[in-house]
């Protein structure tokens, strides 16, 4: 048996040769990458994946929101001053966060720490208005399984508040990581950058709760 | 002449001494060569596994009203058997192989986030495992693979003692299908960022065509499953009413999110298959790939279309007319991009120097049995038709036509076809001939009646059935089938071990390979690459062949050094000669299993079991973050000697 040979290779590969010629040529090598250009896209793919996770919630709200059973609405329900400070408080931690990166970018340590500190820790409080937002509607009657308003709700906007909780962790340990650093190299960027894209996120994805969820649940 | 390439390579098997033998190595190892062979083995393993559901089904149904297995049992067996076959089996196995050598084709030392990869796998067996755990722990799962609601969520339909088995599906499924994505945009960011220099995108061997667009497929299409999967549990658990319309859920909700995910979930596993067809045709031709850019074209159309056609699955759900007559549509334009793939495939091998070994067997086989699948899944397509087919042996021909005779066939053509690069040895070819034409008359045995049972009215899922129905034939000539397919998988694992333990040397490039994975030595050393190879045109390999002195020229400015391996981690600065790779690492395997402690608590209500994983998974992630790699400096010229 001859298992392993190669029949005839040399005049295969001269036959060949008449054939389709290809270009030798080397064309630019764009696709060398560094570690952290190859981090930041698979961030933004996570993002990507994520969102269509977001998008099967949302659609399961939209689905099933109407269903209120015995149970409480979102008219009665719904507190918009309340969301509506949660919401900025959100939106003031991305713009902390736009200030860290600012000061990481200067190299400037002592503004990277306290922004930092001012992301994570508005992260943390809008976790915590969300927690006593849920602790008021259960005990308005609307608990987790009350009807399908509820149970899709607090999916959908605990799945997105367990992406906050998430988020301040890694911040908290972002922190940590920086103030036991003189000063944060050119190559440990990455890790403040990916960090950012995530919260970004998270907040654009708030907005369209908030306009999905609160504004059309009170309007609606 | 080439020959001196072709020379079994003289010299010891160049493997590191660190990288050898001990348990703790491989459940450390972050050499996506290593994760490769482990996906593989793990795959094979729940292959057997499945294969015996699947035995015991067709021993039940071989006579008319035969109790060998209660239908309780039966429901449990046919539920696992899918599952088994597509979640823990057929897609392993595919990842398996794009693990072990996309990262070759394309130049790389390895993938983009080696730890990353190492998760992946980790999840994967932890979620097959914990599937599996269910038939000691009370029952397995028994609504079927797609386990519609409200069947499946509890309440309605399912009073009574409420098995668990169900919970194992929602988690075990879960878990796995984490491990997928990660694996999933792991794969995208290596084929886009980690090519070899000279590499464009229409020089990409098309295996990494097919496994960068399947990669897309399972980042997209997971998420709709895990969201599904997540208010199934809350449905079970915590009694929500997600799909029960006593409360105002839809039970169609569950139909919509499996299918948006389950279309393209038949793509993940088969495009896989068309990428290998695609590089073994042309090497056992002897011709370079006809119609290379519409093949590219073609791959990336039916993956657009796979996400226009879920609710084909659905014709019979009285979703109305109009939805039914344009997803018809949709899915029959997808026989278009597959025609082309079929004909230029054809036209390869047209007028080529045809070498029919084991590959080939099995690619030709493939083609065969694949577009017979093709054919009855156009039928399928046809929604009047579809009410008559629905529900019955139809559908399970079909299924087993494209995702056995597709899917696996292609498989086991590229496992033979791969096999001297995974271990340096040859494969026995007489046995391999035996193994394919066992399989290959098993399987039709098997399968062929199954079309006629269904349009002859036999439901599908059913334990037993009357006699003189006209199905006591057809069954019988089914299960006598399942001997032969048993004895070729027998065969095709006996090969597989008695080469791996003392076949002939493979050498480099035992079959005239085009691609770069030939390039180097077999099994390939732990750096992969020397140097990176510079690509000089498509066939990157047989460009050299051809035009050159027969290996890849290295890249010029190769500066990056070892550095380009080591995904994340800090260069270290390599001494000389030596490449830098990542170190292996136990929190792969640690973070798994927190996630399966965290998964048991949730199916047993355990709050301190969910919490102790919960906790020790978020501990390992913290730490693989900010772990910096070591890494560990390899010197070729030290591992050859």
């Amino acid at each position: 048996m001859s298992a392993g040979a190669v029949p005839g290779a040399g005049a295969g590969h001269a036959a060949e040769r008449t054939g389709h010629r290809p270009d030798l040529g080397v064309e630019p090598a764009e696709q060398r990458s560094t570690p952290a250009e190859r981090t930041r896209f698979g961030v933004w793919l996570w993002l990507a994946s994520d969102s269509a996770l977001f998008a099967s919630l949302f659609a399961t709200y939209l689905a099933v929101h109407g269903a209120l059973g015995t149970g409480p609405g979102p008219r009665r329900l719904f507190d918009l001053p309340l969301t509506a400070l949660a919401t900025f408080v959100l939106l003031g931690s991305s713009l902390a966060m736009g200030f860290a990166l600012d000061a990481l970018g200067r190299g400037e340590m002592h503004p990277l720490r306290v922004w930092l500190g001012i992301t994570a820790a508005l992260g943390a409080v809008f976790v915590g208005l969300q927690a006593a937002e849920f602790h008021r509607y259960s005990r308005l009657g609307l608990t987790f399984a009350r009807s399908d308003f509820a149970s899709s709700f607090y999916t959908l906007v605990g799945f997105h508040g367990l992406h906050v909780t998430f988020g301040v962790i890694w911040l908290t340990s972002l922190l940590v990581f920086a103030c036991r650093r003189e000063r944060v190299d050119r190559a440990d960027f990455w890790r403040f950058e990916a960090a950012s894209l995530y919260w970004y996120f998270v907040d654009v994805v708030w907005v369209v709760l908030f306009s999905v969820v609160y504004l059309l649940g009170k309007a609606g | 002449m080439s020959a001196v390439t072709h020379v079994p390579a003289l010299a010891p098997e160049r493997r590191s001494p660190r990288a050898q033998g001990s348990l703790a190595a491989w459940i450390t190892t972050v050499d996506h060569k290593r994760i490769g062979v482990l996906y593989m083995v793990t795959a094979m393993a729940f292959f057997l596994l499945g294969g015996l559901e699947a035995f015991l089904i067709r021993l039940q149904l071989a006579r008319p009203e035969s109790t060998l297995v209660p239908a309780s049992m039966f429901n449990q067996l046919f539920t696992m058997h899918g599952l088994t076959m597509i979640f823990l089996a057929i897609m392993p196995l595919s990842i398996g192989i794009i693990n072990f050598i996309v990262p070759l084709q394309i130049g790389a030392r390895d993938v983009a986030f080696p730890r990353l990869n190492a998760i992946s796998y980790w999840l994967f067996l932890a979620g097959g495992l914990i599937l599996n755990s269910s038939w000691l722990l009370g029952g397995a799962p028994n609504a079927g693979w797609f386990n519609y609601a409200p069947l499946s969520s509890g309440g309605l339909l399912n009073p009574g003692p409420d098995p668990r088995g169900i919970d194992f599906y929602a988690l075990g499924l879960q878990v796995a299908g984490i491990g997928t994505v990660l694996g999933g945009i792991n794969f995208i960011v290596t084929i886009l960022k980690m090519r070899a220099p000279g590499m464009s995108p229409l020089r990409l061997p098309l295996f990494c065509w097919t496994a960068l667009v399947t990669s897309v497929l399972i980042v997209f299409a997971f998420p709709p499953l895990t969201a599904n999967l997540g208010l199934l549990m809350f449905d079970r658990l915590f009694h929500t009413g997600f799909f029960d319309p006593t409360r105002g859920g839809l039970v169609l909700l569950w139909q919509q999110l499996f299918w948006i995910f389950g279309h393209p979930e038949v793509y993940i596993l088969v495009l896989p298959a068309f990428g290998i067809i695609s590089e073994i045709i042309p090497v056992f031709a002897g011709k370079a790939i006809f119609g290379y850019t519409s093949m590219v074209f073609a791959v990336v159309a039916i993956a657009f279309l796979a996400f226009m056609v879920w609710t084909h699955h659905m014709f019979t759900t009285g979703q109305g007319p109009l939805v039914n007559s344009v997803f018809a549509a949709s899915s029959m334009v997808i026989a278009v991009p597959t025609g082309v793939k079929i004909f230029n495939w054809l036209a390869t091998m047209a007028g080529g120097r045809l070498r029919l070994r084991a590959p080939l067997l099995y690619a030709v086989g493939f083609l065969i049995t694949f577009v017979i699948g093709g054919m009855s899944g156009v039928m399928l397509a046809v929604p009047p038709a579809d009410y008559q087919y629905n529900d019955s042996y139809f559908v399970v021909a079909h299924i087993h036509y494209v995702l056995v005779g597709g899917s696996l066939f292609a498989i086991l053509a590229g496992v033979h076809y791969w096999f001297p690069k995974f271990t340096g040895r040859l494969l026995d070819e007489r046995l391999a001939r035996w193994g394919f034409w066992l399989v290959f008359v098993g399987f039709n045995v098997t399968f062929f009646p199954m079309h006629f049972l269904g349009l002859f009215g036999m439901p599908r899922r059913v334990a037993t059935y009357p006699p003189n129905l006209g199905f006591d034939t057809l069954n019988l000539i089914s299960t006598f089938g399942v001997f032969p397919l048993a004895a070729g998988v027998v065969t095709v694992l006996y090969n597989m071990r008695r080469a791996a333990r003392g076949g002939r040397r493979a050498g480099p490039d035992p079959w005239d390979g085009r691609t770069l994975e030939w390039a180097i030595p077999s099994p390939p050393p732990v750096y992969n690459f020397r140097a990176i190879p510079l690509v000089r045109g498509r066939d990157a390999l047989w460009v050299e062949k051809v035009y050159g002195d027969g290996r890849p020229l290295p890249a010029p400015d190769d500066a990056e050094g070892g550095a380009h391996a080591s995904g994340g981690g800090a260069g270290l600065a390599p001494s000389p000669g030596a490449l830098h790779l990542p170190a292996p690492t136990p929190l792969p395997a640690l973070l798994a299993l927190g996630v399966a402690l965290l998964a048991y608590g949730a199916i047993f209500s355990s709050l301190i079991l969910a919490l102790a994983g919960g906790l020790g998974a978020l501990v390992c992630v913290v730490a693989l973050m900010y772990d910096v790699d070591p890494g560990q400096a390899v010197d070729p010229e030290v591992e050859a000697a």
